[in-house]
């Protein structure tokens, strides 16, 4: 009987387990269970022991100075290519706001003139190089305002009928007009820029229409994918907005935005798209047209021409102004110096920290070191 | 007597009763009665039914209860309930800023992570609880009358247990009887405190002695005793029988819940306190949570975060209302009206804006930062926890992290506290000198054996694993007695060196026997003090055998033989064999009958001697207050009697039978009898004595039995035994000498106590012969203590049965006494120790843990104050400091030791002065104090001199400290320098102080588990704190206070993007980075390549931390994260986000680009510089930085593929047209480069040009091992200050 208290070995095992069991409780679990004799051995392992291979940069003055100094030179070389590719750009641009009395636009200006139209007359003394491309500018228009940006319904713009009879609560307040809902709902669609604008040369006295091309100026992927008219009722687009108001500042019904071509009505109209794509800036523009057909298909060439505005967009009202902009493209979008001139100025910076620690290394260290 | 203690107690305890039925009855006690008279009024009528069941249940959740409970718990920390309410903002149309769904994203995260990893917890401890609810036990069963297996979680309060030998006990049992003969019950508490040693437990009085096997059925007793408490140390109560008798109810008759039974077959008690109501549940506190020095300073820092937050949308709400106060009365196209057409006022619109911007600036607050920390701090605990060379073998320990949440502080010490014995020493206790009569006996061949575990360790090694099994004790013995006579190495060494095989053993076997290493086992005798003990003994023999009386025995002879018999006896060692349950060296079988008792012994034998008169009236006296009492009890005292007459007996029989004589003779197994003491050095003396063959046989509460060369075995009556306190420093037992029939006191104790207790010397020769040993005596003393090594004095008193029988009334007086029993045991033991005859003293050394000196070294290098308290004398505790380098031979030491108050003063202002008129000398200067002087420099108007005092010093010793005393230092020190304290301590001397400190590191050694228990982090060694601080601590920190850090930049960063964009938008809130990007940057962007930098990041490598341990210093100072660095980092913040919002603005003004296609190069490029940003703060590079690309890749691709849906952005393939836009890629080359450039810049300059320490150990990692080596070693040489330091490796790395 007293054998079986103090067996040697095999009741260690039984203990410890219970042991283990019962530190459980009176650590919190904190306390790894005991089973063998080193069986709280840690894993030697490359991670647990904290020994992963790692690569430690330097900041050390060897590898420092002739590293700044190469990026350096590579921007610089890279600030000198940009500067050239964006000075070889042109840009003309025109402000047709009518401020001022003397300006073609002037009489436009007040709003409360209907229809109004007028014309920039401009020459060009150098050829315009292709594809020129026609943009309209606003400024002081706050397009990224967080209302303004909320009040839309993308579900009425890609068509999905329902939503015609019940527009998305974000439009609001331009959700109905006296009770009808409103399609397209929201400010955003509700302040679309609707003036429109005609170019022609001017030769020997007769105006020659230079052709604007409309396609293709919105995003691919918007007139394909995320704007879709409704389904047409009865092959009319027209009755598919049955029972729907236009937007208040409109003049005409969605399906009535194109009347010179059918497919460009409705929420496909692509001055429509270009419109609902948010400017990121208060001060912006917007493709227009591009001019890429007929005989200007290499760009315009020398001569007078003439821009016939039919002005109907107020902006005086908040102290914004109109544009209109030709300019043609390089592989880096338009006239914009800025880029190739940040270059510059931070490589020669890097240039000249270089420098400067060389100065202070050679200074500081080596008549120590040569001690 | 004891009957005598228990009817005042029950009396006392009347008394209190009925006090208390006054006030509340119930409340202060509680009853317990045996289940089994229940058992058929179904619960109803139990009056235990109220008590808590042994179902223990530590989850705090269950599966209805997890949300609602969870929630509220983490609603109570601030930053949720902030983020809850800016999501919840976002569902207020008017102030809404993103998709109010989207909004809850983030905090609906962080929520669920925290709710996941508590789940994971409460599912653990719901698995452990099960384990435990579902182990068995036997409860004994009134149908079926016999013990049934039931679970734990069935037990209830008043069932009746049967344990087994090495059972666990499920509840707090009241140990009602026990195999044992003497109504012993043994335990292991290991799971309570640690001590592994094992416990008596007693059968409640009236149980011991009954004839027949305890039957349950008869049981009707009603137990009254206190109210569960989490006091492990005390219980009280009594216990009511039928007869109206009341039995008082003490700690030793209570089993604990947690406990193992040992030694002993079967024991049967009644369940008193149940699950959760058990003291040991009641102990169980959860890990402790702090909060550490830099999430205080970081906490300051949010603070400052949420002031910049509120200016920002402070301002863009004014700038709001202005920008629509522009516009009068004239709406523009654009300005988007209420629901109900019409215009808001401009103040109104600002207000709405304000909270608006909240939302929108959120990003601010670092949502993810607390979340983050807890994950890396969970990794660093982890990596520390992994830490293979903070894992001890012998032990099978390795360091606990108890507390989760303040590994960074161990980056930042300043102070460490450290206790001596068990934290610098290993608390193995070896037997090294001895001194008796006067006469020292220096034990060089033990000596010598000593050094030789330092030596041996190899061959032992190869002996072990050859003998795959446990060498036997004897074999090693010779083994390396053998080596003796090879080697004779320095006996000076304090220190042995790691041995893996001798520590091995040792925790093979110290699972056998606590404090018992073959170390300390194996004493080889000084062979003069041998043949003196055998000289004396064999007088003794002869003497008896003629009946001479032992007073003739030449007094040096008499004095070694008591001497041993005191080292022997004067303990509370408990013998028993490995084989068997408990070895019951018993020299008679148990009388339970008078009458037996008369047929064994003659009267004549009974009524003899001088001094049975006086005995036999003893044993009337306590045998009549026996009279009243129920027939199933005996009185223990007649038991003791037999016990002595029984020896004489077999003295006698002995006499004439010479067979006998041989016997004692014959190695008596005590090789296999394993002593189990209360403290190491009770068990070095045991050992030490048992070389000399004076081995402790066997123990009873009322008898210790020994045996003695030539004499064989004696069993002394044991009358007393006063235990030891620390108040006393002594212990003491009264015992009846059986040669000399005497009742003879034996003391041992601290000298420095002793020495005064002794009796003046007379002014005889003899007196004379006393004064002279006394004195040599004492110079011994001065010699050991100087050697380190720690001293007892050993002390007799024979008492006149006069004296005796008055002293004897005093103190049963106060064993009974209700109030201040303690009081009064104490003063009662304070009258007994008086006018003692010096028999000798002790040297037992406490030999220093391995690489103590070296981690002491190496820590004071890292700049930490080392400061050690100790309980010990003043001269073996400097000797310690110097032997562990605390103290340097060229240091100049200031002692201070006063009497009084005003001495104490004066002591300090005389330091001051000196050290002030000398200020050169400052840094080497060591500061000892003992206990005494401590407690008057510890008072309020002395405490700033003597902080002053201190802090001059390179190092301060306080000796002769109270627990008390200990915390007060950490305390004061801490408050007053207001510096970051670690105490290290490894007993419960050492709580306190470990409560009190910054940090409090447990070291799991001998003596239990208390010092753990409380700690924040457990250490197997002492040595091991250098890698935890130099290493794990300078990691956690650098770390930590780099993400932190980052954090605040990367989040200011972000949001003054927005910000800066408010300028062109209005202030209408309207941000130009995705909703999608704004919500997840901070949980995921940016999050992850952070938590890998924050959890792996190593600024320098382990070993070259550890060489040079100055590198700790940039810790200490808070060099990583002061307060100027949030406000760099955040005009940081705002130079990049300037860089990063202006570029891309320049490079698309003029363009026709929209809103999403600008912002998300923005960004991009924020992302690009915030990781650029990282990688120069980044030290090393592991390959899981790859991640962050990759990371990174996914995010452009998730953009790419995100449909038609999100409404007020709809990025639809916005990522696609702008990966086809060299003017992107420009762009990308060139921001983030022109961001980071002035930081790489300062970077890049402070490290080539003027590299701070970290970045020199940092360029030292660099360089090939040999020539690192090299420069290491140089460097040791000049004992140099940072600056030689940082100086130089630029020339090194120059070199290279």
């Amino acid at each position: 009987m007293a054998a079986s208290c103090w067996p040697a070995s095999g009741f260690y095992r039984e203990k410890k387990r219970n042991c283990s069991a019962r530190t459980a409780i009176f650590d919190g679990g904190m306390m790894k269970n005991k089973e063998g004799e080193v069986a709280n051995r840690p894993d030697n392992t490359a991670f647990t022991q904290q020994r992963l291979p790692a690569w430690q940069p330097m900041l050390s003055a060897g590898i420092v100075i002739p590293g700044f100094l190469v990026i350096g030179l590579v921007f610089i070389g890279i600030g000198v290519a940009l500067f050239l590719g964006s000075q070889s750009i042109q840009v003309l641009e025109s402000d047709y706001t009518g401020l001022n009395s003397n300006t073609p636009c002037y009489e436009c200006s007040d709003a409360s003139k209907k229809n109004c139209t007028c014309s920039i007359e401009f020459t060009l003394t150098k050829q315009f190089d292709g594809p020129v491309f026609l943009y309209y500018g606003l400024s002081n228009f706050f397009q990224n305002h967080r209302k303004y940006g909320v009040s839309r319904d993308y579900y009425q713009l890609s068509g999905d009928t329902a939503y015609f009879k019940n527009p998305s609560d974000s439009c609001s307040p331009y959700i109905y007009d006296s009770g009808v809902p409103i399609v397209p709902c929201g400010a955003a669609a509700n302040s679309m820029f609707n003036d429109s604008f005609r170019l022609y040369q001017l030769v020997g006295g007769t105006k020659k229409p230079v052709p604007l091309d409309g396609k293709g100026i919105s995003w691919w992927t918007d007139y394909n994918i995320v704007f879709r008219n409704p389904p047409l009722v009865n092959g009319s687009l027209a009755a598919a907005f049955n029972g729907t108001a236009k937007p208040v500042n409109w003049a005409k019904p969605a399906y009535e935005l194109d009347t010179s071509d059918p497919s460009n009505n409705g929420f496909m109209n692509e001055d429509f798209l270009v419109w609902m794509r948010r400017a990121a800036l208060p001060d912006f523009r917007k493709l227009y047209r591009r001019i890429t057909q007929g005989d200007y298909a290499a760009g315009l060439p020398v001569g007078n021409y003439s821009l016939e505005i039919s002005y109907n967009y107020p902006v005086i009202g908040f102290g914004g102004r109109k544009k209109i902009v030709l300019s043609n493209v390089s592989w880096m979008g338009g006239k914009n110096m800025f880029l190739g001139v940040a270059y510059l100025v931070i490589g020669s910076l890097c240039i000249v920290m270089s420098l400067v620690m060389l100065i202070v290394y050679a200074k500081y260290k080596f008549p120590e070191g040569d001690s | 007597m004891a009957r005598q203690a228990e009817e005042t107690g029950a009396k006392g305890s009347d008394a209190k009763k009925q006090k208390k039925k006054k006030s509340k009855k119930e409340s202060k006690t509680r009853t317990v009665r045996a289940n089994i008279l229940y058992d058929r009024a179904k619960g109803e009528e139990n009056p235990n039914r109220h008590y808590a069941s042994n179902k223990i249940k530590t989850t705090k959740y269950t599966l209805l209860s997890f949300l609602p409970k969870n929630l509220f718990e983490q609603f109570h920390r601030f930053a949720n309930v902030y983020f809850v309410f800016i999501a919840l903002l976002n569902f207020v149309p008017v102030v809404n800023a993103f998709q109010p769904e989207l909004a809850l994203a983030p905090v609906v995260f962080i929520l669920s992570v925290t709710a996941i990893k508590d789940l994971w917890e409460d599912y653990r401890r719901h698995r452990s609880d099960k384990e435990i609810n579902h182990m068995d036990c036997l409860v004994y069963n009134r149908n079926e009358r016999r013990y049934m297996e039931k679970y734990w979680k069935e037990v209830r309060v008043g069932d009746f247990i049967r344990l087994r030998c090495n059972e666990i006990l499920p509840a707090d049992v009241l140990l009602l009887s026990s195999s044992d003969p003497d109504g012993l019950c043994h335990i292991e508490t290991a799971t309570l405190d640690g001590e592994t040693n094992l416990k008596q437990r007693q059968v409640v009085r009236s149980f011991i002695d009954l004839d027949c096997e305890f039957d349950p059925s008869k049981y009707n007793s009603v137990i009254e005793c206190e109210k569960p408490n989490n006091d492990l140390n005390r219980f009280r109560g009594y216990i009511i029988h039928r007869s109206g008798r009341r039995d008082g109810l003490y700690k030793v008759n209570l089993l604990l819940r947690g406990c193992t039974i040992r030694n002993t077959e079967e024991a049967v008690g009644i369940v008193i306190y149940a699950g959760h109501e058990t003291k040991a549940m009641l102990n169980n506190n959860g890990p402790r949570y702090k909060r550490s020095r830099l999430e205080r300073q970081m906490n300051v820092d949010v603070f400052w975060c949420v002031i910049i937050l509120l200016v920002m949308c402070l301002f863009s709400a004014t700038g709001h209302g202005l920008w629509m106060f522009q516009y009068g009365d004239k709406r523009p196209v654009f300005d988007v009206l209420s629901p109900e057409g019409t215009g808001l006022s401009p103040v109104l619109s600002a207000i709405y804006l304000f909270l608006t911007m909240i939302i929108v600036f959120q990003v601010l607050i670092p949502i993810s930062l607390f979340v983050s920390i807890e994950i890396v701090k969970i990794c660093q605990v982890y990596f520390i926890h992994q830490d293979v060379d903070l894992y001890d073998e012998e032990t099978d320990s390795h360091l606990q992290c108890r507390a989760l949440n303040i590994t960074e502080d161990l980056g930042q010490m300043q102070y460490i506290f450290s206790d001596k014995t068990g934290t610098l020493t290993d608390n193995k206790m070896v037997f090294r000198r001895c001194t008796v009569a006067g006469v020292e006996y220096s034990h060089d061949a033990n000596a010598k054996r000593l050094a030789m575990y330092q030596e041996v360790d190899s061959e032992e090694e190869e002996c072990t694993s050859h003998g795959g099994t446990l060498p036997r004790r004897e074999s090693v013995g010779s083994h390396q007695s053998s080596k003796v006579v090879l080697r004779s190495h320095s006996t000076k060494s304090h220190r042995r060196t790691g041995s893996r095989a001798e520590a091995k053993r040792a925790s093979i076997l110290s699972k056998h026997t606590a404090f018992s290493s073959p170390m300390e086992k194996d004493i080889t005798p000084d062979p003069q003090l041998m043949d003196k003990v055998n000289e004396g003994a064999t007088q003794m023999e002869f003497m008896r055998f003629h009946s001479q009386p032992l007073s003739q025995l030449p007094s040096d002879l008499s004095d070694i033989i008591d001497f041993f018999i005191a080292l022997t006896i004067c303990n509370t060692v408990v013998v028993s064999s490995p084989n068997q349950p408990r070895q019951k060296v018993r020299l008679k079988s148990p009388v339970k009958t008078i009458e037996d008792f008369i047929k064994r012994f003659t009267p004549s034998r009974l009524t003899s001697g001088s001094n049975s008169s006086s005995l036999s009236s003893l044993v009337t006296n306590r045998s009549s207050s026996n009279r009243g009492c129920s027939s199933i009890l005996s009185s223990p005292s007649a038991e003791s009697t037999l016990t002595k007459l029984n020896e004489e007996r077999l003295q006698t029989g002995r006499g004439t039978s010479p067979g006998l004589l041989e016997h004692a003779f014959s190695p008596v197994p005590t090789t296999t009898l394993r002593y189990e003491a209360e403290s190491p050095d009770e068990a070095a003396l045991v050992y030490a004595a048992r070389a000399y063959k004076c081995s402790l046989v066997g123990r009873l509460p009322d008898q210790v039995t020994m045996e003695l060369p030539h004499l064989g075995k004696l069993s002394f009556e044991l009358l007393h035994t006063i235990g030891f306190d620390s108040t006393r420093k002594r212990m003491s037992v009264v015992v009846r000498h059986p040669l000399t029939d005497q009742i003879t006191v034996y003391t041992k104790g601290a000298d420095s106590v002793v020495m005064d207790l002794i009796r003046p010397p007379t002014d005889d020769t003899k007196g004379k012969r006393q004064k002279k040993i006394l004195y040599k005596t004492q110079h011994y003393l001065n010699l050991y203590a100087a050697d380190g090594l720690r001293t007892l004095c050993i002390a007799k008193k024979v008492l006149s049965k006069e004296e005796y029988a008055g002293w004897l009334r005093r103190h049963l007086e106060a064993e009974t006494a209700i109030h201040s029993r303690e009081e009064l045991l104490f003063e009662s033991a304070l009258r007994l120790e008086t006018n003692l005859h010096l028999l000798g003293a002790t040297g037992i050394e406490d030999r220093l843990q391995d690489g103590v000196p070296e981690t002491i070294a190496s820590l004071r290098k890292a700049g930490l104050q080392i400061w050690v308290l100790t309980g010990d004398k003043q001269e073996t505790a400097i000797n310690i400091a110097y032997a562990c380098r605390l103290l340097e031979p060229e240091e100049e030491l200031i002692t201070l030791n006063a009497e009084s108050q005003d001495a104490c003063a004066m002591l300090l202002e005389e330091t001051t002065t000196s050290s002030s008129t000398a200020p050169f000398l400052v840094h080497r200067l060591g500061l000892v104090i003992d206990g005494r002087t401590l407690a008057y420099a510890l008072d309020k108007s002395l405490e700033d001199k003597f902080l002053a005092v201190a802090r001059s010093c390179r190092s301060v010793l306080c000796c002769r400290s109270t627990p008390l005393q200990k915390s007060m230092v950490v305390k004061l020190v801490r408050n007053k320098l207001k510096v970051m304290t670690l105490a290290i301590g490894d007993g419960a001397n050492d709580v306190s102080m470990i409560q009190v400190a910054d940090v409090g590191v447990g070291i799991s050694g001998q003596e239990g588990m208390q010092a753990v228990m409380a700690s924040d982090f457990a250490l197997p060694r002492f040595r091991y704190l250098q890698k935890l601080l130099l290493v794990h601590g300078h990691w956690c920190y650098s770390r930590l206070a780099n993400m932190i850090l980052y954090f605040f930049y990367k989040n200011a960063m972000f949001v003054a993007l927005i910000f800066w964009y408010q300028f062109y938008c209005g202030f209408s809130g309207s941000p130009m980075i995705d909703q999608w990007y704004l919500i997840f940057f901070n949980l995921m962007f940016s999050a992850f390549p952070q938590l890998i930098t924050g959890t792996l990041d190593k600024d320098v490598s382990a070993e070259t931390l550890q060489e040079l341990p100055q590198l700790y210093m940039s810790g200490q100072n808070s060099e990583e994260y002061k307060p100027y660095m949030f406000w760099m980092n955040m005009i940081d913040a705002f130079y990049q986000s300037l860089i990063c919002f202006f570029i891309p603005y320049f490079a698309y003004a003029d363009s026709d680009v929209d809103l999403f296609t600008w912002g998300t190069p923005i960004t991009t490029l924020a992302l690009f510089t915030i990781l650029l940003h990282l990688g120069i703060e980044t030290k090393t590079w592991v390959r899981e930085h790859t991640l962050v690309i990759l990371f990174f890749a996914v995010a452009l691709g998730y953009n790419a593929s995100c449909p038609t849906c999100y409404s007020p952005s709809n990025p639809y393939w916005t990522m696609q047209r702008l990966l086809g836009d060299p003017l992107f890629y420009l762009l990308c080359l060139v921001t983030p480069l022109a961001a980071v450039l002035p930081r790489y810049f300062y970077r890049a300059c402070q490290g080539s040009l003027f590299p701070s320490p970290v970045q020199v150990g940092r360029q030292l990692d660099k360089l090939p091992p040999d020539t690192r080596r090299n420069l290491l070693s140089l460097n040791r040489m000049k004992v140099g200050s940072l600056s030689s330091l940082s100086g130089e490796p630029s020339d090194f790395y120059r070199n290279v």
